[in-house]
């Protein structure tokens, strides 16, 4: 396993420094203020357990170099999937034609510039380990989630891991690199009380070395986690309607923010002026119990990086600090055009994408509120504990997400669990509404995929319990 | 065309997989040429081109199944696929189930059903641009309210699948498609709005002009302008054709067979049932002349068709592809769907619901208070129990006009009552996309304020 990314592209494609140099020139030779080279190298496994049988393995190898272009406001992207010195020409030929002047680039000079960050290096990523072992994994998985409860019929249990060398060479003269693993294990069950169907759902992972699931989270865990959530579904009435005191869990219900603030602190959006939030640095978008941030530098976590997608280091970004709108979430193309400083949070789904502001890890800091304390203050309300996806229209700032473990508060006490809700706000107004901040910060497990412009990426949510006030419930119950 | 790129490369793959203890094989080739252009405020923003290939081999070795995809189509890359795979299968489990289906299955005669558009292939980088940006110009021209733009273009593609397996199938087809849309931004009392328009087709000539995407694109966005709240209450909700196609896409997924035979749907043992009002029709058709979702045969090789899934409010049929078939012990109805890598699952053609009688306005006409949905946000539809619960936007209807409208507000239900309380149907269809529908009126859900 080679673990230097420079290397796996220079000595598998014999590539060398003045060819990538002539690459750049050929991208910039109508002009330009800027061009890029993104090598991309993924291994992408997956293998399932479904009816307690291996039903299928699969392999995925898929390689390119995307070649981008930018002129002021505007972008040339072109890709080819074989890394050879023609077939980039070519993809740097058709993204120089979104500039148009008469004179290119000239002495263009690329140094290997090193890393600052090491998040993620493991000594037996999942990709290596072999299948067998990862088949036993998932059938513990599989014996947990129908030992948890005799109404479990029917267990799902999988794992996708994937193994991805990255290179970026640009015309600012940079030549970076970086070798990236990520494993997910998931379980899904269904329980089945005659005829009473409910499903639950749980996994996790990261940037891991195959050991976390024997060390830190285990196949039995995530099992009977959704084995626990499926059993209690089954007794669920229906959900109130309204507005009212939300209470939410601490960890993956940080996906609140992901939608609330998050997509609409993207400076792409802010530099078109389309977010609800665009021209509010310095105003008040939340209580001053909130401070939020997006950190691609957590070790380990699904949504970090060593990197960003345009070979710029990782960072811990202050979006929000005691209420008060700090920052953006930046690129290179946005941040150059707004004079504002790169976060390192330029990424895409591929070589086959251009890369855009994407978050990594988004979690609002500890507060000083135990949870009992804030379940106890709640007259009428929620208490949501699990989610399934969220969405957000950034430019009204509306944002919907839907829980999918969630009970009834009443006179301070959990009373009984709720059929599935979505819970709505509005992003620059429902943070305001926050009124007690616990200080029992969790991060997600490991199972986020954030989608954006027809792009997917891994990311990382986290929150302390809270408390909003006010918040709409979208439930059944009259 | 290289010729590692056509469905003899296909076939000979899969005989070498048999060749090399594969009990039996199937390959897929894709490839496909994309060309895409976002404009924004006059000017280009971004401009992308690029061809796509890639190759999916899946192997069946006594019952257990394994498969592998690149896009390296060299000789060393693939043979080093081909072993992986001939290893991997040896790991997995053995599934009565799984396999190919029967010689006497595949399509033999391959229907021509205008899929392809030479024209596309044709068109030049300023002429797509410019249709781009007529779009755009045209929905600025309708009001000065209208200030700002997220983004809109112009999109085609090009493309041919190939499929062989290792019993003699072997097949190929190819299609186009092109779209065109404009997100306007309108601005009001401080507060802004967005909302799209867009068309999609195979053809270019089918596709909406672009003077007219950009008028409704910005009186879509500017009827969205001062929202005004309302309180919790129980109406009658009428769903744009956009809203109510979300809803077909719910009941695909509820009986595919993939949900039925995990006995994951909230539709799992009612075939010959009642499940919605007599007034509703589903029809899933894999041969609609130039559809979006049409195609010659499927991705097993079995030849596409016409499947009524509900008649008059029953369920007749659920969407099958082979695998799902054999667990069910029903026949597969051609609607095998895969990507390059994977088993086969299950995906509609083009499934809509019937049209009916009304106009849209009609409809509204009918509705005392209640609200129309144009928008939807969030995923609370659960397949396996029928719950539903998402945030909406829409105009509120009084004594049958449109007065008013409404941001953030939930509409809640449950699959099954909603199906059965479908009382009118619009006569709007249009096939923008492969999941269509027709307005329709649900006479009531909770509509959270």
């Amino acid at each position: 396993m080679q673990t230097d990314a420079i290397r796996f592209f220079f000595e598998r494609y014999a590539l060398t420094f003045r060819e990538l140099e002539q690459l750049l020139a050929v991208a910039l030779a109508r002009g330009g203020d800027y061009a890029d080279l993104y090598f991309e190298y993924r291994t992408t496994n997956s293998v399932g357990v479904e009816e307690q049988i291996v039903k299928s393995a699969t392999k995925a190898i898929s390689q390119g170099v995307g070649v981008r272009v930018i002129t002021g406001e505007k972008t040339g992207y072109a890709y080819t999937d074989e890394i050879e010195f023609q077939a980039i020409k070519r993809a740097a030929e058709t993204a120089s034609h979104i500039a148009n002047s008469a004179t290119g680039a000239t002495n263009l000079e690329v140094n290997a510039t090193p890393n600052s960050h090491n998040l993620y290096a493991v000594a037996t990523p999942m990709s290596e380990v072999e299948l067998a072992r990862k088949i036993a994994l998932i059938h513990r998985s599989d014996q947990a989630a129908r030992r948890y409860d005799k109404r479990i019929r029917e267990v799902q249990a999988s794992i996708a891991d994937e193994f991805k060398y990255v290179m970026i060479v640009s015309s600012d003269g940079r030549l970076t690199g970086d070798v990236q693993p990520l494993a997910r294990l998931s379980v899904s069950c269904i329980a089945d009380d005659d005829g009473n169907l409910q499903v639950g759902r749980a996994g996790g992972g990261g940037r891991i070395d195959v050991n976390f699931f024997d060390e830190e989270l285990t196949p039995e865990y995530f099992a009977e986690e959704a084995a626990r959530q499926a059993i209690i579904q089954l007794d669920a009435i229906d959900a109130p309607a309204g507005a009212m005191e939300v209470v939410l869990g601490p960890g993956w219900p940080g996906i609140l923010l992901h939608e609330a603030v998050g997509h609409g602190l993207e400076a792409d959006f802010n530099r078109r002026q389309t977010s609800a939030f665009s021209g509010m640095i310095g105003e008040r978008v939340a209580s001053e119990l909130c401070t939020v941030v997006d950190d691609g530098t957590i070790p380990n976590r699904r949504g970090s990086l060593n990197i960003d997608d345009e070979g710029e280091p990782t960072s811990k970004t202050v979006l929000i600090e005691n209420g008060i709108l700090r920052g953006y979430i930046n690129d290179r193309l946005n941040s150059g055009l707004m004079q504002t400083p790169r976060t390192g949070n330029g990424r895409r789904q591929s070589y086959k994408h251009m890369p855009m502001p994407r978050m990594t890890n988004t979690f609002m800091l500890a507060g000083n509120d135990s949870k009992e304390d804030i379940l106890r203050s709640v007259k009428y309300g929620l208490y949501a504990v699990q989610f399934g996806g969220g969405q957000v229209d950034i430019t009204s700032g509306e944002f919907a997400f839907s829980a999918s473990e969630a009970y009834l508060i009443e006179d301070g006490k959990i009373t009984a669990p709720v059929k599935g809700a979505t819970l709505r706000g509005s992003g620059p107004e429902s943070l305001k509404n926050v009124v007690a901040v616990g200080h029992d910060l969790e991060l997600d497990q490991g199972v986020g995929i954030c989608g954006k412009d027809g792009q997917s990426v891994p990311v990382g949510v986290g929150l302390p319990t809270i408390k909003i006030n006010n918040m709409t419930v979208g439930g059944t119950k009259k | 065309m290289t010729k590692e790129l056509s469905k003899d490369f296909a076939a000979e793959l899969a005989q070498q997989a048999v060749r090399r203890g594969a009990s039996a094989a199937e390959v897929i080739v894709r490839q496909h040429t994309d060309f895409s252009v976002s404009v924004r405020l006059g000017e280009v923003e971004k401009l992308q081109q690029s061809t796509d290939r890639g190759f999916g081999l899946r192997v069946l070795l006594d019952g257990k199944q394994a498969s592998v995809s690149g896009s390296d189509f060299t000789p060393q890359a693939v043979n080093a696929l081909l072993a992986e795979a001939i290893e991997l299968v040896k790991t997995t489990s053995p599934d009565d189930s799984a396999g190919l289906p029967q010689p006497n299955e595949f399509a033999t005669t391959f229907a021509a059903l205008d899929l392809y558009d030479q024209e596309i292939e044709g068109l030049s980088t300023d002429e797509k641009i410019a249709l781009a940006l007529r779009a755009e110009a045209s929905a600025r021209e309708v009001s000065p309210l209208i200030v700002n733009f997220e983004g809109g273009g112009f999109d085609c593609s090009c493309g041919s699948m190939m499929l062989a397996n290792s019993l003699g199938f072997a097949g190929e087809y190819q299609g186009t498609s092109c779209s065109l849309a404009t997100v306007p931004v309108a601005v009001d009392g401080g507060r802004m709005q967005r909302d799209y328009w867009y068309d999609v087709r195979r053809k270019i000539h089918d596709l909406d002009s672009p003077e007219a995407i950009g008028r409704i694109a910005a009186e879509r966005t500017l009827r969205k302008l001062n929202p005004r709240p309302v309180t919790t209450q129980s109406v009658p909700v009428v769903l744009e054709p956009g809203i109510a196609a979300t809803l077909v896409g719910n009941l695909f997924q509820a009986i595919s067979g993939e949900s039925i035979f995990r006995k994951a749907s909230f539709l799992v043992g009612q075939l010959g049932e009642k499940i919605a009002s007599e007034k509703l029709t589903m029809i899933d058709d894999g041969r609609r002349l130039k559809g979006l979702g049409s195609r010659p045969f499927d991705a097993e090789g079995l030849p596409t068709r016409q499947t009524v899934v509900i008649r008059d409010g029953v369920l007749e049929s659920y969407l099958l592809d082979t695998y799902t078939a054999r667990k069910l012990g029903m026949k597969s109805t051609g609607n095998a769907s895969r990507g390059l890598v994977g088993a086969p699952g299950v995906d509609a053609g083009n499934i809509y619901f019937q049209a009916g009688e009304y106009t849209p306005d009609e409809i509204i006409k009918s509705v005392s208070q209640g609200l129309l949905v144009t928008e939807l946000l969030g995923f609370g539809v659960n397949i396996v129990t029928g719950d539903y619960s998402r945030s909406a936007s829409g105009i509120w209807i009084e004594n049958g006009e449109l007065a008013y409208p409404v941001q953030g507000v939930t509409i809640a239900g449950n699959l099954k009552e909603m199906l059965n309380a479908i009382e009118m149907i619009g006569n709007d269809l249009d096939f923008r996309g492969s999941t269509v529908s027709p307005t329709i009126l649900v006479g009531r859900m909770v509509v959270g304020g």
